[in-house]
């Protein structure tokens, strides 16, 4: 918690803004003020309208109602042109999109200058524009090189140049969508810092979570959206992670807890893989699961868990090493056998890997197993009796959609998950592959997919966890190993581990990079 | 061996060189600009044959050399508006639409001469340009034959690169330009517009394409014949992955070419007699093929090329 500006002056208001796409609300009547040195989280669950609401901020969309009031250099509110970010760059609007929006070929002074010069200037004026950055990094800490190549540089320093491209316009409101999801917790800690010390200086800002934490550490004020619309907005003194997670999902919430396991014998050892080439590559790889545990696998993304993931699922052939499930060696394993001698794999990217999107629910279903004679006779699909076998798991998986011919990509995020725990987990599989399961996922869909994992745990099955989320990891996994830059360390059970050790070995013992 | 010597320091042949490389040049940096902003541009072809046919009408209707020029480079910029709809704010594939905007450029090329010419049988000349004589430089022994007896616009040519290079990497434009061609994200939260820049740079570039073809009709050959672009266009579209986007490396491959040309040609008339010339005419093209397997494995593709972009996409 920090403290808040006591009678500063607003320097923005969303009033009564509404957005519709289609049939869906993304937005209902919101009204929102900031204040000038103010600190406002925006807290809501995934699809709440939260990144929505900042791009109708920002002029990436125009609101279908209401309008986005700002205050220029002390002056009143005034209305803000819609649907146009120059207009909000101008009115000294700033954002740092979740997705970065820098172009990799250019340096991160060139990012930063894109757009404030004149088209038609026959040079771009460097040393003056050096000289306002070199002062703007020394007083907000904010550190880059600004002749690298931005392709060559890291998550948290293209962060950083991102909110100095802000800072660089001048601006009075800095808009961050999710800032800490690419980040490793020293990283977050840095950058909550940095916001603190330029919200002091007078700089108004919000920023985008689903993370109670970091909401109620490092906020003055909290506004909750449920379904497009505001449900709270409360002094962040007057509030608790219990009672924000309820207001976030409309009723209350049971955590998942973790009983004590019965891990038995090891059952998938891979012995010194090593695959790949260049950032994603795997080294030397050690790893034993036993059955009726969960192995955690931390890592901050692009640190080689997708590698891994491919490798397990037998997606990619290792180089080197040795792969074995109980006696069986696993050294030409393709996706197929691993699937039939019972590996669940739930896919990193659940709507590009997990699903065919324009197949229906129920062939989704049934896509793994597609040549067992319950789905097809003769060389030919059996669709009743694969519609019903749907139908059984629509209902045991909680699976939302019209009906089980719906195609699958019209389903959310959180349901299209549901359609690839049942198919996976249906079959009662030996070893589970779970990578980033709750990813995108809003805090219903999460418990729900922690309780399957769990239960897979007690039926016996071996789970391997590959999560950025050290909360998720640290709540479910007996044992947890750390991947950096393709090296996985030895895993140590949780219990022995705190959330600082498991961030200091994210960033490579070192934790140079969270500086 | 001793005849291929006497080519290659023969002034004739590198003149010949920098003239054949001439159009690739145009051409080269016309899709070069439109790549580095993320847009294919394969009308090049029909752009060649439309500027060729567009310089040359005008000087034979009675317009000077250069206003003919500039009407070449102005059907260039309407054929590169076409395309640049159909492709930045609708989103089309931008295959499809280039090859479109070749087939018709060349057709109504074709059409317009066949139209306003329906019966001669030998094409119409006209008076073209004559090389520049540039005191000093022009009557140097060698060099100024092999470099400096050429017409206007093979020096308009070298100029472009130079002005392209200056405004691709010193100007807040050729910023923009870089960046739109990588993530146009990047240039709409900056509060630029993507479709301005976008439908700009291909308008300007199929300009420069077109003055390609109009130094086949005004400067090479004097007259507009059927197939004359004969697919040089193809070879700029090439030339342009050969070149990694760079415009300095651009004139180089075009010089290159122009040479692998040149040479062929003059190799032909040494050794003619014992290899058919259909071997000496691909030469050029397998060479480049060569020179493309080698370059072009780790070509650095713009990373926005070909990927249409949406506004308040959902």
């Amino acid at each position: 918690m920090v403290h808040s500006p006591s009678d500063a002056p607003l320097v923005l208001k969303l009033d009564g803004i509404t957005k519709r796409f289609g049939a869906l609300t993304a937005n209902g009547d919101v009204t929102l003020e900031l204040k000038q040195g103010e600190i406002l989280a925006l807290l809501g669950e995934n699809g709440a309208g939260k990144t929505t609401l900042m791009n109708i901020l920002f002029g990436h969309y125009v609101a279908d109602e209401g309008n986005v009031l700002v205050a220029r250099d002390g002056q009143r509110l005034a209305e803000l042109e819609p649907g146009s970010p120059h207009a909000a760059l101008e009115a000294g609007i700033g954002m740092v999109h979740q997705h970065f929006t820098l172009a990799e070929n250019l340096s991160a002074l060139d990012n930063i200058l894109l757009g404030t010069e004149a088209l038609s200037a026959l040079k771009s004026a460097r040393a003056p524009a050096q000289k306002k950055l070199a002062e703007l990094m020394a007083r907000s800490g904010l550190a880059v090189n600004l002749d690298m190549r931005v392709s060559q540089l890291s998550v948290g320093e293209k962060q950083r140049i991102e909110i100095l491209k802000a800072l660089y316009r001048d601006a009075r409101v800095l808009v961050l969508d999710e800032p800490t999801a690419v980040l490793t917790p020293q990283e977050s800690e840095t950058l909550f810092a940095t916001l603190k010390k330029l919200s002091a200086e007078g700089l108004g800002i919000i920023f985008i979570s689903h993370k109670l934490a970091e909401v109620i550490a490092s906020s003055h004020r909290i506004a909750v959206l449920r379904g497009g619309r505001k449900v709270a907005d409360l002094p962040t003194e007057a509030c608790d992670q219990r009672q924000l997670a309820e207001l976030m999902v409309g009723h209350e919430i049971t955590e998942t807890v973790r009983e004590p396991g019965h891990a038995g014998e090891p059952l998938f050892v891979m012995t010194g893989v090593s695959a790949g080439h260049g950032r994603e590559a795997l080294h030397d790889i050690y790893m034993d699961l036993k059955s009726g545990e969960i192995l955690g696998i931390a890592g901050v993304s692009g640190n080689g868990q997708t590698m891994l993931a491919r490798v397990i699922s037998g997606l990619e052939t290792p180089a080197q090493g040795t792969m074995t499930l109980g006696n069986r060696n696993l050294d030409h394993a393709s996706a197929r056998m691993m699937i039939d001698i019972g590996l669940a794999r739930i896919p990193e990217d659940r709507h590009h890997d997990g699903i065919v999107g324009a197949m229906s629910v129920s062939e989704n279903l049934a896509i793994e197993a597609i040549r067992k004679p319950e789905n097809q006779q003769y060389g030919l699909l059996r669709f009743s009796a694969m519609r019903e076998r749907a139908r059984k798991l629509i209902k045991a998986y909680d699976i939302r959609c019209q009906s089980e011919d719906s195609p699958a990509r019209l389903l959310s995020g959180g349901n299209i998950q549901k359609i690839v725990l049942a198919r996976t987990l249906e079959t009662e599989p030996k070893v589970v592959l779970a990578a980033q399961p709750s990813r995108g996922l809003d805090v219903g869909a999460t418990s729900d997919v922690h309780k399957r994992l769990l239960a897979a745990r007690g039926r016996g099955a071996g789970v391997i966890l590959i999560s950025e989320d050290l909360d998720e990891l640290m709540r479910l996994s007996d044992r947890i190993a750390v991947i950096h830059r393709g090296h996985l360390s030895a895993a140590e059970p949780t219990e022995t581990l705190d959330r600082g050790t498991l961030g200091l070995r994210m960033a490579g013992h070192s934790g140079k990079d969270a500086a | 061996m001793s005849e291929i010597l006497e080519i290659l320091l023969s002034a004739n042949f590198w003149a010949a060189s920098l003239r054949i490389a001439t159009p690739l040049i145009f051409g080269v940096i016309g899709a070069l600009v439109c790549e580095r902003a993320g847009v294919l541009n394969l009308g090049i072809e029909g752009i060649f044959t439309a500027g060729a046919m567009a310089g040359w009408m005008a000087v034979w209707l009675g317009a000077g050399l250069w206003g003919g020029v500039l009407v070449a480079a102005l059907a260039g910029a309407f054929f590169g508006l076409i395309h640049a709809i159909l492709t930045v704010p609708l989103g089309l594939s931008q295959h499809v639409s280039g090859i479109g905007v070749t087939l018709f450029a060349t057709s109504l090329s074709y059409f317009i001469y066949r139209t306003a010419l329906p019966d001669v049988s030998s094409p119409p000349r006209i008076e073209e340009f004559e090389p520049l004589n540039i005191p000093g430089l022009s009557d140097l022994p060698f060099v100024g034959p092999a470099l400096f007896q050429q017409t206007p616009l093979t020096f308009l040519a070298l100029f472009l690169v130079v002005a392209t290079a200056y405004v691709l990497y010193r100007t807040p434009l050729g910023l923009a330009i870089q960046a739109v061609g990588d993530n146009p994200s990047a240039v709409e939260s900056q509060g630029l517009s993507v479709y301005g820049l976008r439908i700009g740079v291909v308008v300007v570039g199929s300009a420069i394409m077109a003055l390609g073809g109009a130094f086949l009709t005004m400067s090479a050959f004097d007259a507009f014949f059927f197939g004359m672009v004969n697919g040089r266009g193809w070879i700029c579209i090439a030339l342009t992955v050969f070149a990694s986007w760079r415009p300095g490396k651009a004139l180089l491959g075009a010089l290159l070419f122009g040479a692998f040309d040149a040479f062929q040609v003059r190799l032909q008339t040494e050794v003619g007699a014992f290899i058919p010339g259909q071997v000496f005419l691909m030469m050029p093209y397998l060479l480049s093929i060569a020179a493309l397997i080698v370059v072009a494995r780790k070509a650095d593709y713009p990373r926005a090329l070909l990927v249409p972009y949406f506004r308040g996409q959902r």
